[in-house]
């Protein structure tokens, strides 16, 4: 109830501004995830050799794999459990989530400071990011 | 309150099919005639290695939690949860007390196809042998070959947590009476050797139809909504539909589905989550021709 005031007043004041509505968390945090989705698959081209390479794409794409990580473990306010695949236990064991999401964040920001400059190396660099993906859906993420 | 009630009307149905089955005497466990086991030599441990993979004995009988070469130690003790208790997966490391060191393949090889424990008593279908029942001996010789190879371990499981009746192996004859079965569970065209295939991984070994098809009351599949998806038995969340009626793999290639069983990601780069992430890891050490017959198998059953 007191939740749903202030994403009202929230919305209100977004839209007084002028300015986007307020999201719920579960929307944020979907949409952070479908970005990173996106990413993996836009670096997944360049290394299968379905698009060419291009350095700003892969800068931009590990750039959005970093910032929506490091952004997605605040978008878990108590009570919003509901209406996603986010499992209960991520309530459970923040601190354990947490660092799971901080060390694919760090994975990303090593593979940006010494961007893949070819196919193969953005290949080896889907290595070492795709693991983590599983690696949290395992405990953190159910299908509804 | 409903809850409860569903619980009351399992438990009579289980006494009833309790009853009927003694009442039958055609529920002692049944094993295979010894000459079934017989004659098959020296087993084919790399190929071994892959029934072990396909079968995905690591999900349950590896310690909880463990990783990389661990997982090849068969110490069992994880807990499975289901509607009528819990089960403790018990050690089937090579180890002469606590594992199965000491079994004769006759005896490994009834309990992995008939559900009989060493001892002739009838093992309980958490274990899933309604499954395994379609492994040919030669492949379970392979596989019990390769287990062999694998390292000892101590350990001794806590006995089964299963309140009355479940708790009486007894009783799994009236079950294993109403839904052991090792007859395709689809028809396929058995001209299409891919298709053969990819049944035999889904249907056997690969056990994918424990997961993914909805029970009854009693824990029998729903033969009618095979693959159709069904709750998840750890409480959350619900186990996608895998036929090709499915919203998501509906609209999946053969190639994207293999893809899948090979890396973990969807299409739009979802990736594999719960139980399935292990079931991935497993399916990505066989060869790639198996996930493709996995894939063609998943488009050929009948939509639901
Ligand atoms: C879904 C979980 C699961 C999987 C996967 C599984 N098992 Fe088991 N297994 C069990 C459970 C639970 C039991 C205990 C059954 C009982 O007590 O009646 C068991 C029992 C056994 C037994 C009898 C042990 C005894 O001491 O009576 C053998 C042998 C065995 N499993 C072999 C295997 C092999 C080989 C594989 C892989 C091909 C495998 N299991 C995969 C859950 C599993
Ligand atoms: C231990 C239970 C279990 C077993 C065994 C299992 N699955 Fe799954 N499967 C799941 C779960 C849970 C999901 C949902 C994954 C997620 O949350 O991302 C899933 C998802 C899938 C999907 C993706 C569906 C979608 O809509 O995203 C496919 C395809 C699939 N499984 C195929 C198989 C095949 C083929 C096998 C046998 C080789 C198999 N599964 C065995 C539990 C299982
Ligand atoms: C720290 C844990 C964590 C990591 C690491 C992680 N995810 Fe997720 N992911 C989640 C959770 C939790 C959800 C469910 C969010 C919800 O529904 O509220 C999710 C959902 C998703 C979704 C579905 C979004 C939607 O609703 O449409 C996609 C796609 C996805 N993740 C892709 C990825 C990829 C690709 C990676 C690896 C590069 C990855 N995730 C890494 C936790 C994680």
């Amino acid at each position: 109830m007191k939740l749903r005031t202030l994403f009202l007043a929230a919305a209100l004041a977004g839209l007084a501004a002028g300015a986007v509505t307020a999201a719920e968390p579960q929307e944020v945090r979907e949409g952070l995830m479908k970005k990173i989705g996106g990413s993996m698959g836009a670096l997944s081209a360049i290394a299968k050799g379905q698009k060419p390479y291009d350095a700003e794409v892969v800068k931009a794409s590990l750039t959005a794999i970093s910032t929506s990580i490091k952004a997605f473990p605040d978008q878990f306010p108590a009570g919003s459990e509901a209406n996603s695949e986010a499992s209960p236990k991520i309530w459970e064991n923040k601190a354990d989530f947490d660092a799971k999401a901080a060390s694919l964040g760090a994975d990303a920001d090593t593979l940006l400071a010494q961007l893949p400059a070819d196919p193969a190396g953005v290949g080896a660099a889907l290595g070492k990011l795709g693991p983590h993906c599983g690696d949290c859906h395992q405990v953190y993420r159910v299908k509804k | 309150m409903a809850r409860r009630a569903r619980k009351l009307v399992s438990t009579v149905l289980f006494l009833g099919v309790v009853v009927a089955g003694g009442a039958w005497f055609v529920t002692k466990p049944e094993r295979w005639p010894a000459a079934h086991w017989d004659g098959f030599g020296a087993p084919d441990l790399s190929h071994g290695e892959q029934v072990f993979w396909a079968g995905g004995c690591t999900s349950c009988h590896a310690a909880p939690g463990a990783e990389g070469d661990a997982k090849l130690v068969l110490s069992g003790g994880l807990p499975l949860k289901s509607p009528f208790g819990t089960f403790h997966v018990p050690n089937i490391s090579p180890d002469d007390t606590a594992g199965i060191g000491r079994w004769t393949l006759a005896q490994f090889g009834d309990a992995m196809t008939r559900g009989v424990g060493p001892d002739g008593e009838h093992l309980y279908p958490s274990f899933p042998y309604g499954s395994y029942a379609r492994l040919t001996p030669t492949h379970v010789n392979d596989l019990y070959g390769y287990i062999k190879t694998l390292p000892k371990s101590p350990n001794v499981a806590p006995p089964h947590d299963l309140p009355f009746p479940y708790d009486i192996r007894a009783s799994l004859g009236g079950w294993k009476l109403l839904f052991y079965s090792d007859k395709p569970r689809v028809p396929v065209d058995p001209a299409n050797a891919k298709l053969v295939r990819g049944q035999y991984l889904v249907e056997g070994p690969g056990h994918c139809g424990e997961c993914h098809t909805p029970r009854n009351a009693l824990g029998g599949f729903r033969t009618d909504l095979w693959l159709a998806g069904a709750p998840n038995p750890d409480g959350e969340g619900q186990i996608p539909n895998i036929t090709p009626g499915s919203k998501a793999i509906g609209a999946w290639s053969e190639a994207d589905i293999a893809t899948y069983l090979e890396t973990g990601f969807t299409p739009d780069f979802d990736s594999a989550g719960g139980s399935m992430a292990e079931v991935v890891q497993n399916i990505a050490k066989l060869p790639a021709a198996d996930r493709d017959a996995i894939a063609a198998y998943l488009k050929a059953v009948p939509a639901r």
